[in-house]
């Protein structure tokens, strides 16, 4: 039996992770030889997934690392690991 | 991501431990982009994820000879930084439909993606145009808590499936559901706005109801 849009799109995701069978795989892509519809969506998909994944997107705050090590810096001269501080 | 390095690790903590302090600084410097981005994606303020993140340092340092090596290191991190997420969202009061415990894996709805044949591909150097980065950050923000912390962690920390639910307390399976409404949103967010990053070409619209 063809398998129909709404189908497909609800296996894109694991679709692009490769985490559907063999079985499934092949009718999704004998779907897609001759659904422009779903290949359009399956492709801006991963587009999305490509373009969030690039560091440019998601970048940590200007000296983020310098205060995070210069905080640590601080601590680690009080502190001993998996022990209270030592008082008085 | 900076890809985890067991032995490098397991190294580095049994020196820690005998006394080499300053090795903490090398430990931990390939997860702070994820202790960061797990925290700013619970607390969505960069200030306040900043500070939850040297917070989780201190706590894994404080903590470091507890680490049993039965998981991941980072994902050992990674649960600490989530309690002091939601450690921080239970003193603010945040509601609990919009936070990672809430339970709405069970919600059904079709969703219709938007099917935009005109931007089936946008070049990565189009990130170059900051507005593009904004347009992908904003999506992403918008989405509900419970996806939004498995896109961070997945898709932009590139964690697996399997320590993506280490990491969150979570079934690998809410994972895959969660991964993919969430990709099906943005992909229904973004598709009808990225049109003007693709490269020009024939036939532009295909609009499908």
């Amino acid at each position: 039996m063809r398998i129909d849009c709404k189908h497909v799109w609800q296996h894109i995701s694991a679709y692009i992770d490769g985490e559907v069978d063999a079985s499934l795989r092949a009718e999704i892509d004998r779907h897609l030889e001759t659904c422009e519809i779903c290949s359009a969506v399956l492709d801006s998909t991963r587009n999305v997934v490509v373009l969030i994944a690039d560091d440019r997107v998601f970048e940590l705050p200007a000296g983020f690392s310098e205060r995070l090590h210069a905080r640590l810096d601080r601590e680690l001269d009080l502190a001993e690991p998996s022990r209270p501080p030592v008082s008085g | 991501m900076t890809p985890p390095n067991p032995e490098f690790e397991a190294d580095c903590i049994r020196r820690i431990l005998v006394g080499e302090k300053h090795l903490f600084h090398d430990l931990i410097r390939p997860c702070e982009r994820s202790i960061y981005f797990l925290l700013f994606s619970l607390l969505r303020n960069e200030a306040e994820a900043e500070d939850a993140a040297q917070e989780t340092a201190i706590k894994v340092y404080l903590n470091l000879k507890n680490f049993r090596g039965d998981s991941q290191f980072r994902t050992w991190v990674l649960s600490i930084a989530r309690n002091e997420g939601l450690g921080r969202l239970r003193k603010a009061g945040t509601r609990r439909e919009d936070s990672l415990d809430a339970e709405t894996d069970e919600q059904t709805g079709d969703y219709t993606p938007a099917v935009l044949t005109s931007w089936r591909e946008i070049p990565s150097e189009s990130l170059e145009r900051q507005q593009l980065g904004a347009l992908l950050r904003k999506a992403i923000e918008g989405l509900p808590a419970i996806y939004r912390n498995v896109v961070l962690l997945r898709d932009i920390e590139e964690m697996d499936i399997r320590e993506t639910a280490a990491a969150l307390d979570i079934t690998e399976g809410a994972v895959k559901v969660r991964l993919h409404r969430a990709r099906a949103l943005l992909q229904r967010d973004l598709a009808p706005k990225l049109g003007e990053y693709a490269p020009r070409r024939k036939g532009l619209f295909g609009w499908f109801k």
